[in-house]
């Protein structure tokens, strides 16, 4: 009787595989944040002064704001005089001209990650912006791109070359009050990437970045800017995964997308960060923002995501549907298993005519994993004809783990449309029994089923994160490749 | 093929099998019969290794070997296979994404290549037309919204396409109509071989006439109450079970529920 659920509950309890952590140097400034934590943080980034500046408003704005309590997610209080907030690998000092001078142990784990930099970037033909910890460490194609004039960086490049396009379009999207860890991350993010495609530019390759969090109890801030210029189109994929560690870490991300008149831009991600234990100690923190503006006429934003990380994730890629006849969509897959939680969803705010967003969001908890989707279609009083459809799948595993479902609607045009379905299913024993009595094992069993689930967004990405995506859910539900 | 030697099996603390003996070669077709809640469905699922009932004692040798000792999986691909009495649902999983998996699984398991998209659906038409299936099924999600006869012929495809050795099939004729029936038992009348054994559990004589079957059981309480040819089905269908427990075997156990 007691073993009726033993196989569903075996292949969900295995743990984390990318549980390593690499000795690399750190060069750390002590705990703790004061308005002159932000000015040595943007004194060793030697930035210009309005940034600084902002940075500083950011910092006042943030000493007024409370966390949010809204989301259903659960945590002790964070310390945020007990966070490291600035951390760059020594090796760094140098300026590593290209991968030949990258220092070999940071190599090694990308390996381990089973990222191999050299083949991957020369025969996907992708160009990789790595991010170890806080600096980037390795930028490639770089000028292949700069031939079409397109600017690939890190945000801190970004910062030195190009203080313009930083000026005129940093926190345009996602203003420094505009939640707590926004205002946070405003403060003091460490470096991120930088994206600029000139008009009529079609990106001929899909921009990609790794990030990895390594140095012990460094909160991760990283800042990420992409613009599409006019008629231009970009696909950006940004991927992740963390060593096994004690302490929580927190992350708090913002990545602001602007796409102008007729512009398209695609971003992935393949997130991947550690859990925490199958008692939910040590897991990250993810409180991220991430948003999109459609500010030109016929622009189109895409967000696609598959996460199976993070101990809690807050975090709701967001389109804002500001040009006529723009487009939003918001492909999510996300898994939470043992203790994790996760508040995720998107919002769509539609203000310009005849705009169109789709939402496709699957949830899959397992153990006693712990989901909720929250998404907020928002239809302006201006956006005659706006069209919104979301669909909503949970799946569950097991009888321990729980989603729920907050659709948010609000709309103030009589001649908009707004469709939502939802459906909540559960991989019992029977199926899982089933699956075995034709021949197939536990884990494809259960890996099959999620795939099937899991379909729609999925073919959303791009091929070769496709796999890895499945890969990922694979080992994340069962510790081996499903 | 199959020897079963005084299985004891329960659920939970409820003995629900009690010394089952019951010996099947190769090429024959054994039907099971018996009121419900006998244990017919639970010896079903103890052969194929369903893990919600603990064998408590007794023996099953398959194919020489102690069957109790494997996965279910390693059962099925040394050819156990299994048609449920209630088909499960996969939504999400296409019915043929499904049935090439577990052909795959099982043909890696014998040293086979893996068949490519087009010669498996090649072979899967083949045997859609056997039972008289609608292409269509192939590509919706295994049994989600299919009706009870529906799931029933499908369990019959995917033992077509897979082949088994030892086939045991937990009423597969219940829910089925008149026309459907007939389809079905001409399914596994042309999977009838020399080297391939059935169990046929069933409540009717009907499903009987079509697949004739070599030998008749009786299950009552958890034990086999009577062996004969299958003329003792038309014996039963026309005196009910009370006639085979009041001979004096068994009686105290048998717990008919309706
Ligand atoms: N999970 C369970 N918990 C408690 N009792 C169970 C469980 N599973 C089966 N049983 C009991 O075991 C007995 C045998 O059930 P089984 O399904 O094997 O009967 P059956 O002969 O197949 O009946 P039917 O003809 O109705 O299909 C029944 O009394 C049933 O209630
Ligand atoms: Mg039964």
């Amino acid at each position: 009787m007691s073993n009726t659920t033993s196989t569903l509950e075996e292949i969900i309890s295995q743990e984390y595989q990318h549980g390593f952590e690499t000795s690399v140097e750190a060069d750390a400034l002590p705990r703790g944040l004061s308005e002159d934590t932000v000015r040595v943080i943007s004194a060793k980034k030697n930035e210009p002064e309005f940034l600084l500046e902002w940075r500083l408003a950011a910092y006042r704005r943030w000493l007024e704001m409370t966390p949010p309590e809204w989301a259903s997610v659960h945590y002790p209080p964070i310390d945020y005089q007990d966070i490291i907030y600035y951390s760059a690998p020594k090796s760094q000092k140098d300026g590593p001209k290209s991968l030949d001078e990258v220092d070999p142990e940071l190599l090694k784990t990308y390996e381990k990650l089973g990222i191999p930099l050299h083949e991957r970037a020369i025969l996907a033909g992708v160009a990789v912006d790595a991010v170890f910890d806080s600096v980037s460490v390795a930028t490639t194609f770089k000028d292949k791109l700069a031939e079409k004039g397109i600017i690939f960086c890190s945000f801190s490049e970004a910062v030195q070359h190009h203080p313009e396009l930083v000026r005129q379009y940093l926190g345009s999207v996602v203003p420094v009050q505009d939640n707590f860890y926004a205002a946070l991350n405003s403060a003091v993010f460490s470096d991120g990437s930088f994206v600029y495609i000139p008009p009529g530019v079609r990106c001929p390759m899909e921009l990609s970045t790794y990030f990895r969090i390594n140095a012990k109890n460094t909160g991760q801030f990283e800042r990420t800017l992409i613009i599409a210029d006019r008629d231009a189109y970009v696909s950006y994929l940004e991927g992740c995964t963390a060593p096994m560690r004690d302490e929580n870490q927190l992350h708090a991300a913002v990545v602001e997308l602007v796409a102008l008149e007729n512009a398209q831009i695609k971003y992935s991600t393949v997130q991947n960060w550690y859990p925490g234990d199958n008692e939910g100690r040590g897991g990250i923190y993810n409180f991220v923002t991430k948003r999109g503006d459609c500010r030109g006429a016929h622009s189109k934003i895409s967000w696609t995501q598959v996460e199976t990380g993070s101990a809690i994730t807050w975090k709701y890629p967001s389109v804002i549907l500001r040009g006529d006849h723009s487009v939003g969509e918001f492909y999510s897959v996300a898994l939470t298993n043992h203790r994790q939680q996760a508040d995720t969803g998107t919002k769509m705010i539609h203000m310009g005519k005849n705009t169109r967003s789709t939402v496709v969001s699957k949830g899959i908890s397992a153990g006693h994993g712990h989901q909720a989707y929250r998404g907020l279609v928002r239809i302006a009083r201006a956006a005659s004809g706006a069209r919104n459809y979301t669909q909503c799948d949970s799946l569950l595993l097991g009888d321990k783990c729980a989603a729920h479902t907050f659709p948010y609607i609000e709309v103030k045009n009589a001649s908009a449309k707004v469709e939502h379905e939802a459906s909540t299913s559960r991989i019992g024993e029977d199926q899982l029994f089933f699956c075995r009595q034709r021949g197939l094992s536990a884990e494809d069993a259960v890996s099959m089923i999620v795939n099937g689930f899991c379909k729609e967004v999925f073919k959303e990405l791009p091929m070769e994160f496709a796999v890895e995506a499945q890969k990922l859910l694979g080992v994340s539900l069962e510790g081996s490749v499903g | 093929m199959l020897i079963i030697k005084d299985l004891h099996a329960s659920v939970g603390d409820k003995p629900i099998l009690n010394g089952i003996n019951l010996e099947i070669k190769a090429g024959e077709i054994h039907a099971i019969m018996g009121p419900n809640g006998s244990g017919k469905s639970t010896l079903s699922n103890v052969l194929a290794g369903r893990e919600n009932a603990t064998v408590t004692s007794g023996s099953v040798l398959y194919q020489g070997k102690d069957l109790l000792a494997l996965a279910v999986e390693e059962r099925a691909r040394q050819g156990v296979f299994l048609a449920f009495q209630y088909p499960v649902e996969i939504p999400g999983v296409g019915n043929v994404y499904l049935l090439k998996a577990a052909l795959n699984a099982q043909r890696k398991h014998r040293g086979l290549p893996e068949l490519d998209a087009l010669d498996f659906l090649a072979l899967v038409k083949d045997k859609m037309k056997l039972m008289e299936m609608n292409e269509s099924m192939l590509y919706r999600s295994v049994n989600e919204g299919f009706s009870g006869g529906e799931k029933k012929r499908n369990e019959i495809l995917q033992m077509a396409v897979l082949e088994p050795k030892l086939a045991i099939l937990d009423e597969t004729d219940s829910g089925l109509d008149i026309d459907a029936l007939k389809i079905v038992a001409n399914g596994v009348n042309s999977l009838r071989a020399e080297d391939r054994a059935m169990i046929l559990v069933t409540h009717y004589q009907r499903l009987l006439d079509y697949i004739k079957p070599d030998f008749v059981h009786v299950l009552v309480g958890g034990k086999i109450v009577r062996s004969g040819v299958p003329e003792l089905a038309h014996e039963l269908e026309k005196q009910g079970y009370a006639w085979v427990c009041d001979e004096g075997m068994g009686v105290a156990e048998v717990q008919p529920k309706s």
